[in-house]
């Protein structure tokens, strides 16, 4: 995955938008292997709050994390209506648990504005940076550091 | 190592290859041990050899090139029929076999130092052999450590060769040349070979002068087929050895006429002969109206030159003068040789034609393929489940459709199952050399016995099976068997047998070792435990659970500390390895006559039996090979000791009990205690041997599994061990029973702090 903060300036980048925890979110859309509903997961023991557990993705195991959750923007009590955007870390497929995905987004990497200060750890460690588009401001997702435990094994 | 070096790749390859033909190898060996092998057996372990020291060569594996070099000339001895293969020449090979092996180890990094000493030992050994008895080879240079296959293949001087009759040739006598008759078949163009390389391949050897013969080349007109016309004949003028020509000409065997006659001689050497291509040359015959002579020469050459051969004479010492014919001494030996020779590429091309096809295929793809073809079994139960609830008539189509469907998702599944199963050969194949190493050791006569050989597994069983079976074939031999005396003293005979065997049992592979030896000393072993520890002086214990007791940890029978068996670990690593597998192992002893191991394995670790449980809410598999028991507790049959643990009583002992759902933490914490829920009690043995009852809510039955990893997308998760699709496509966990009773263990110390503090 190319990093979008040193692409050359006028180089154009497609991001996938979404929602989770009520706000608006986007990645980089060449990390995302598929989109498909909520599915129920089987819980996994020993595990932080965040893994919903696991599902069948035809044939591999899928763990799925509730990326708002994650992101200390509080537990998703998934319905139907949820939506798991598959995504590859190294070399691993991971299920993110999201509200919903709404549109793929073309920025300019000069558009995109460094991450502000925040407070919140967890939302300072995840992001890359924010785009204003229009009256909204999406968060630019690091996906390679949702999954903290396997970041440290794959170090 | 790195896989992106493609020389380093090649190199796999060639050790694979080399797995293989020691593999080949050592079944030759034995073969002749059994006493039923032939000229053709001899034939395929030489081949076997050979085709090592090439690679190793390519390689620059000089230890190894060196070693198989002597071997490999002795062979060569062997099959030509200069030397017998009695007994002497049989063990020989059989040490000989067993270093060339350890050389392929080391020179693959399996072993960390190669015993220098004994290969050096080992291959004196076959160089006295070979001067034994021969004339020529007594006076043959005796080549040193330093020997260098090279110098020894292309330097001009006589190095341990003779004319395949020591009692016709006179001593010491290379002819000062060669004519050689070299007729190429289709075959020869067809695989690519190029005659003019291997025409300049001999001009190497020395000054030669090459003819051509075109006698055979039809007009262009008649040209139909392609056919073959072309001869040459060549006349080397340097006193080399045959086996530096037939060197050359090794890799176009049975693919071409080859007469070579040393010059000045009438003695015939016929190398190489057509008699293995007469279906080309019956082709050729039918496809060609105007047919080259090639087919009539196959029969005509070896009829002839063994005709020649048979009325040859001595050769004459001087070689420049062609030994009269009339002066005929027919001696046996003489045709003895060349037919043997004419032989062999007969027999080496009908092998080729008869070997099964087979590809080399990454273990990944399979793997892939099992998990994609897993994966469509699931769906198509899932997509019948959905039809069924749409209330279809029996004999819809759909419904027709979706029955042929199974069948056939369940034939590609077993046939994609039976590509990773592989017979048990190869891990059988390692014993003999085992069993003769130990009975060495210990001055005992041993005779293995091996039966199923053919009994297929899945591969990473096979591969995993070597270890247990050497620790108890070393075992039976070492504590089972009676020493000579012993053995007379009970009135058995005094070489001692040893059975190894693979049979398919139920779904499952069942493997054996027995030995007729003096059986399990019962008395012994229970002294042993009681003094150990490891059961109390007055319990009660059946036969059977006697015997048993070996496999404790911390046990072992010999009195000393033996260097074959009593290596620190005993007959619990066995049952623990097996265990790994998913299997289980048994032993049945009678006393004075022997005891019988029987391991019981799955035939894949791709597939699981487990029990179907639901605790905390929560569908899991407990794997099927730990489970012992699972009953309904009674009243007054759980008690709880200390703050949390809970104990169950079963068959009057008492056994710690694990809250499944809450050492895992599906259940929370305020969930109701044991007592207060309906369950069942699984009884499960761990790794060491001891047993603990889980706490399930409901057993839902019994399921062969495909297990997954968690770890390819996620990582280990403590408690369980993998996953699993069920039939509704639902991922159920399967429990690591071991890891299970560390939890309990943890959270039941974690708790009594927490209330201590």
């Amino acid at each position: 995955m190319s990093d979008p903060l040193n692409t050359p300036e006028d180089a154009q980048q497609e991001l996938m938008a979404f929602m989770a925890g009520g706000q608006e979110f986007c990645v980089d859309i060449m990390a995302i292997r598929e989109i498909r509903g909520w599915t129920a997961a089987t819980p996994l023991p020993k595990t932080p709050g965040y893994m919903k557990g696991v599902i069948n993705l035809r044939g591999t195991i899928l763990p799925i994390l509730d990326l708002s959750a994650r992101l200390g923007l509080g537990m998703c009590e998934p319905s139907g209506r949820n939506v798991i955007m598959v995504v590859q870390i190294a070399n691993r497929s991971v299920g993110l648990l999201v509200d919903s995905v709404s549109e793929i987004i073309m920025v300019k990497a000069n558009e995109i504005q460094p991450a502000p200060s925040v407070a919140m750890d967890e939302m300072k460690a995840l992001i890359m940076g924010i785009i204003p588009v229009g009256q909204r401001l999406l968060s630019l997702l690091d996906v390679n550091l949702v999954l903290p435990e396997v970041e440290v094994e794959a170090a | 190592m790195s896989a992106d070096d493609p020389f380093e790749a090649i190199k796999q390859t060639f050790f694979l290859e080399c797995e293989e033909l020691l593999t080949d190898l050592e079944a030759s060996v034995t073969a002749l041990t059994f006493g039923d092998g032939d000229g053709e057996t001899i034939n395929a372990a030489f081949r076997a050899i050979h085709s090592i020291k090439g690679g190793a060569g390519a390689f620059g594996l000089e230890e190894l090139v060196r070693f198989a070099h002597v071997f490999e000339t002795y062979m060569d001895e062997l099959r030509s029929g200069r030397k017998t293969c009695d007994e002497t020449a049989i063990r020989a090979m059989l040490h000989a076999s067993d270093v060339l092996a350890d050389h392929v180890s080391f020179a693959r990094g399996l072993i960390p130092s190669m015993d220098e000493e004994r290969s050096q030992t080992v291959a004196n050994d076959l160089r006295a052999l070979m001067d034994d008895g021969g004339p020529v080879g007594a006076a043959a240079p005796t080549p040193g450590p330093s020997l260098d296959p090279i110098e020894a293949e292309f330097d001009f001087k006589p190095v341990m060769f003779d004319f395949g009759d020591t009692t016709s040739v006179p001593d010491d006598v290379t002819p000062e040349g060669w004519i050689i008759t070299f007729k190429p078949h289709i075959r020869l163009y067809e695989t690519g070979n190029e005659p003019a390389l291997l025409l300049r391949e001999l001009a190497r050897l020395g000054p030669c002068q090459i003819s051509l013969d075109t006698s055979e080349l039809v007009a262009l007109a008649d040209l139909g087929e392609p056919s073959a016309c072309l001869s040459w004949t060549i006349e080397l003028d340097a006193p080399v050895e045959l086996e530096s020509i037939t060197e050359i000409f090794e890799f176009v065997e049975g693919e071409c006429d080859l007469v070579i006659l040393p010059k000045g001689n009438s003695a015939a050497f016929v190398e190489e002969s057509s008699a293995g291509d007469v279906d080309i040359a019956a082709l050729l015959a039918a496809a060609t109206a105007p047919a080259p002579a090639a087919p009539a020469t196959d029969e005509v050459d070896i009829q002839a030159l063994l005709a020649m051969a048979t009325a040859a004479a001595v050769p004459a010492p001087a070689a420049d003068a062609p030994a009269p014919v009339a002066s005929v001494t027919p001696t046996a030996p003489a045709p003895s040789a060349p037919s043997t020779k004419a032989a062999a590429p007969s027999g080496n091309a009908s092998a080729a034609a008869g070997g099964q096809a087979s590809i080399r295929v990454d273990l990944d793809r399979i793997d892939k393929l099992i998990n994609v073809v897993g994966e469509l079994v699931i769906q198509q139960a899932m997509l019948a489940q959905s039809v069924a609830e749409c209330g279809l008539a029996a004999s819809s189509t759909v419904k027709v459709g979706l029955e042929d469907l199974e069948q056939l998702s369940r034939e590609i599944q077993d046939s994609v199952m039976a590509i990773r199963a592989q017979p048990v050969k190869s891990v059988f194949q390692r014993m003999p050399r085992l069993v003769r190493e130990v009975a060495e050791m210990t001055g005992k006569n041993v005779r293995l016995i091996t039966e199923g050989e053919a009994t297929e597994v899945d591969k990473t069983v096979v591969d995993r099976l070597a270890e247990p079976i050497t620790h108890m074939i070393r075992n039976a031999i070492d504590h089972g068997l009676e020493d000579a005396e012993g053995r007379t003293a009970s009135g058995k005979p005094k070489e001692g047998t040893i059975r190894l065997a693979a049979l398919h049992r139920s779904g499952r592979i069942v493997i054996e070792v027995s030995d007729d030896g003096r059986g399990i000393n019962r008395e012994r072993v229970r002294k042993i435990a009681i003094d150990r520890g490891l059961i109390s002086a007055d319990a009660n214990l059946s036969n059977e659970e006697t015997d048993n007791l070996i496999f404790l940890p911390g046990f072992s029978t010999a009195d000393s500390v033996s260097d074959i068996s009593g290596r620190g670990v005993g007959m619990d690593v066995v049952r623990r390895s097996i265990q790994q597998l998913g299997g289980r192992i048994s032993i049945a002893s009678t006393p004075g006559k022997g005891s019988v191991f029987t391991m019981s394995l799955p035939l894949t670790l791709a597939v699981l039996d487990g029990m179907v449980v639901r605790a905390g809410g929560q569908t899991l598999l407990s794997p099927l090979s730990s489970i012992i028991e699972s009953f309904t507790p009674k009243e007054g049959d759980l008690h709880r000791i200390g703050a949390r643990d809970w104990v169950i009583r079963f068959r009057d002992r008492f056994l710690p009990l694990i809250d499944t759902g809450r050492v895992l933490g599906f259940a929370g914490p305020d969930a109701p205690e044991i007592t207060g829920r309906d369950g069942i009690a699984i009884v499960v043995e761990n790794e060491g041997g001891s047993q603990v009852a889980l706490w399930v809510d409901d057993i839902q039955g019994q399921r062969q599994v495909v297990i997954k990893s968690l770890e390819t997308n996620y990582r280990k998760v403590d408690g369980i061990s993998a996953a699993t699709i069920l039939g509704d496509g639902r991922v159920a966990l399967i429990l690591d029973i071991d890891a299970l009773v560390v939890l309990g263990r943890q959270q039941a110390n974690q708790s009594e702090f927490k209330i201590a503090s």
